[in-house]
């Protein structure tokens, strides 16, 4: 049975999440005006054989997921 | 002398590289699949625009793995020369040949117009042609704007390893200027040995005023020309 995980992968705090700032704007003149800030990150789920562990999930985000000059990435094992 | 060219799935701007050095240089270039595990015999490679992979996890993420570009990592380790054209570039920052990244448009609009580019100073081939004028190429891309962090923005600068930002036609740099918002305005850069450049705007579709609206592409393309010769 394949274990599965969820990377996210973000942008740096530093970096302007340009789509992020557009859909703000747009919400805000749609009438959400509460909306204070919007970011946006990507979810893959990664499913891998048993053999395996979180590690291996940690290295595929570091290496190829994620790039590291721009982005961050968390890893979480799905129940 | 052969210059080999690189063509991933969803690369488009190979048949204008090809047509540019047939018109101008009569030269043939040599065409290199993604999936070859071997190069042939040639003395640069030219990594053209377009959308390979279709962009897919980032632009040229999945093209910096594919195994054509092993052994173009290994022929940059030898010295040899190369140029990245747009696509090219952002699979020049994702194999690690040149720093930093290319992101999203700020603006998050795909920008397709000619741009005004000012030379930088450097000692590299281009920057020998291009240092203090102005030259005009178009650009095409939704994810052209460099990124990096400070440190390596400092060393580009520090290394004059900076070749061309936006500017206005008279040289000044200000936001109006820099159409996808670029750090410092960067839209190419050569690694520290000179010998990599990579950069966003086109020299490909630049190659004819009649065609191009410039015929400033050559001033590219023959210094690198000359780098491998």
């Amino acid at each position: 049975m394949p274990s599965q995980y969820e990377v996210v992968v973000e942008l740096k705090r530093e970096v302007l999440d340009a789509e992020g700032r557009a859909i703000r704007d747009v919400l805000r003149k749609t009438g959400a005006t509460a909306v204070e800030d919007v970011t946006v990150s990507r979810r893959f789920v990664v499913s891998i054989a048993d053999s395996e562990s979180q590690t291996y999930v940690e290295n595929l985000a570091r290496e190829f997921l994620a790039n590291p000059v721009s982005e961050t990435f968390k890893v979480k094992k799905l129940p | 002398m052969k210059i080999g060219l690189l063509q991933f799935p969803g690369s488009n701007c190979d048949q204008d590289c090809i047509d540019a050095f047939r018109r101008h240089y009569s030269m043939d270039l040599q065409t290199i699949w993604h999936t070859e595990t071997t190069l042939p015999s040639v003395k640069g490679i030219i990594i053209p625009g377009g959308f390979s992979y279709g962009d897919y996890l980032r632009s040229g993420a999945l093209a910096s793995h594919s195994p054509v570009m092993q052994e173009v990592v290994r022929f940059a380790g030898r010295g040899g020369p190369i140029m990245g054209v747009c696509n090219g570039f952002q699979v020049l920052t994702e194999t690690k040949l040149l720093p930093g990244a290319l992101l999203k448009n700020a603006s998050q609009k795909f920008i397709c117009k000619t741009v005004a580019l000012f030379g930088e100073s450097g000692s590299s081939a281009w920057h020998k042609s291009l240092k203090g004028s102005v030259t005009r190429l178009p650009i095409a891309h939704g994810q052209g704007r460099y990124h990096c962090d400070e440190e390596t923005l400092a060393k580009l600068t520090d290394r004059n390893q900076i070749v061309v930002r936006y500017s206005s036609i008279d040289g000044k740099f200000s936001d109006t200027s820099n159409p996808n918002g670029s750090m410092h305005a960067i839209a190419g850069i050569v690694n520290d040995s000179g010998k990599i450049f990579g950069l966003m705007p086109h020299p490909e579709r630049a190659t004819d005023v009649l065609t191009g609206g410039s015929s400033d592409g050559l001033r590219y393309w023959k210094s690198f020309i000359d780098l491998c010769s």
